[in-house]
């Protein structure tokens, strides 16, 4: 085991529910390495709903909040009001996060709250038996949708930058370095910051979806996918919307940060 | 030099690493671990170049690419 699992894992949890091959291990692996490298775990609280992305968090052995089902970032802001000084770390899912719990992502990111939230985004209700779910592509079938999936995706940066977050990334499982790279600056950025992983499921999204239960050929078709902004620039929008753009999508220090906001309030209303 | 060590306990046989090694170190082994799981084990750990790819997309955690003294 590796010596950085030995340091923050919960020895009696093990081993992860996540099926082999799925990416999920490998966006904790990349946020324990970005954890360490801050050396924040004290500070730290974990939070998460339901569904495999949520089981995330609670490997690790700091505070952690499992939730209901969509409402980990509600929990997550009212934990933030109370410990502003505290790191809270969301890990969701699509279903949870951008389908059950949408309304509480958008106005998470509206209100601009100190949130870092991981979006674990496999297209598909993993945990439940392979049901649609709002990133689910058009046409793929799934087993609430056998004849294919009538509903066009939602990408979730897209509706947080719309929203008004102001940190935003998206990598996928095949690039755990940027996985790193992203939970750092999102942790140390002031303000809502979503890091949107796009992670494979072999057992669900794999088999339903993409054709292949092979979690290696899901990761050549993240590879195959992936362009960065600067080659997006010059791509057509046609062929974009075949792509998957990673990076640093969006940053901007403009907004007031809610929990700075509510104790200039508190400060001005003691006089 | 590098080498990797593989833990038998926590690896769950998904490939991912052999997928990503590009110096074919890593191979499925033939026994099954405690799980049930055809394990990975590193079958030819001197090609190992340390350029810690499979340490970094383990799902489980069960890689670690170790540093150790050449005393040749």
């Amino acid at each position: 085991m590796h010596p950085i699992a030995e340091k923050y894992l919960r020895k009696s949890a093990l081993p992860m529910i996540f099926c082999p091959g799925c990416g999920h291990g490998t966006v904790l692996n990349a946020f324990l390495r970005a954890v360490d490298d801050l050396g924040i775990i004290d500070d730290l609280s974990l939070v998460g709903g339901i569904g495999c992305s949520s089981w995330a968090p609670v490997f690790v052995n700091t505070d952690v909040l499992h939730t209901l089902h969509g409402r980990a970032i509600a929990v997550a802001t009212g934990l933030k009001l109370a410990q502003p000084r505290r790191h809270v770390v969301v890990f969701t899912g699509d279903g949870d996060c951008i389908g059950i719990g949408g309304n509480h992502f958008m106005h998470a990111a509206r209100r601009n709250i100190d949130l870092t939230v991981i979006l674990l985004d496999n297209n598909i209700y993993g945990m439940t038996g392979g049901q649609v779910s709002p990133s689910t592509p058009m046409q793929a079938t799934t087993q609430t949708s056998p004849h294919g999936n009538p509903d066009p995706p939602m990408d979730a940066s897209t509706v947080a930058i719309a929203c008004g977050a102001t940190y935003v990334a998206r990598w996928t499982s095949a690039h755990p370095l940027g996985i790193k790279k992203a939970v750092k600056q999102a942790i140390a950025h002031k303000g809502f910051s979503l890091v949107h992983t796009l992670s494979q499921c072999p057992t669900q999204a794999g088999r339903y979806i993409h054709g292949t239960p092979r979690a290696d050929d899901l990761l050549e078709y993240y590879k195959a996918r992936a362009v960065t902004r600067k080659q997006a620039r010059k791509l057509p929008e046609d062929e974009l919307s075949e792509r998957i753009v990673i990076g640093t999508l969006h940053q901007s220090d403009q907004r007031p940060e809610l929990c700075e906001s509510i104790a200039a309030m508190h400060t001005s209303l003691k006089g | 030099m590098k080498r990797i060590v593989v833990d038998q306990k926590y690896c769950k046989g998904c490939c991912l690493c052999i997928s990503q090694c590009e110096s074919e170190v890593l191979a499925t082994s033939k026994n099954r671990n405690a799980k049930g799981y055809l394990a990975t084990e590193a079958a030819d750990p001197d090609k190992c170049i340390g350029c810690m790819r499979c340490e970094l997309i383990c799902p489980d955690m069960a890689i670690t690419v170790e540093d150790v003294d050449d005393e040749n």
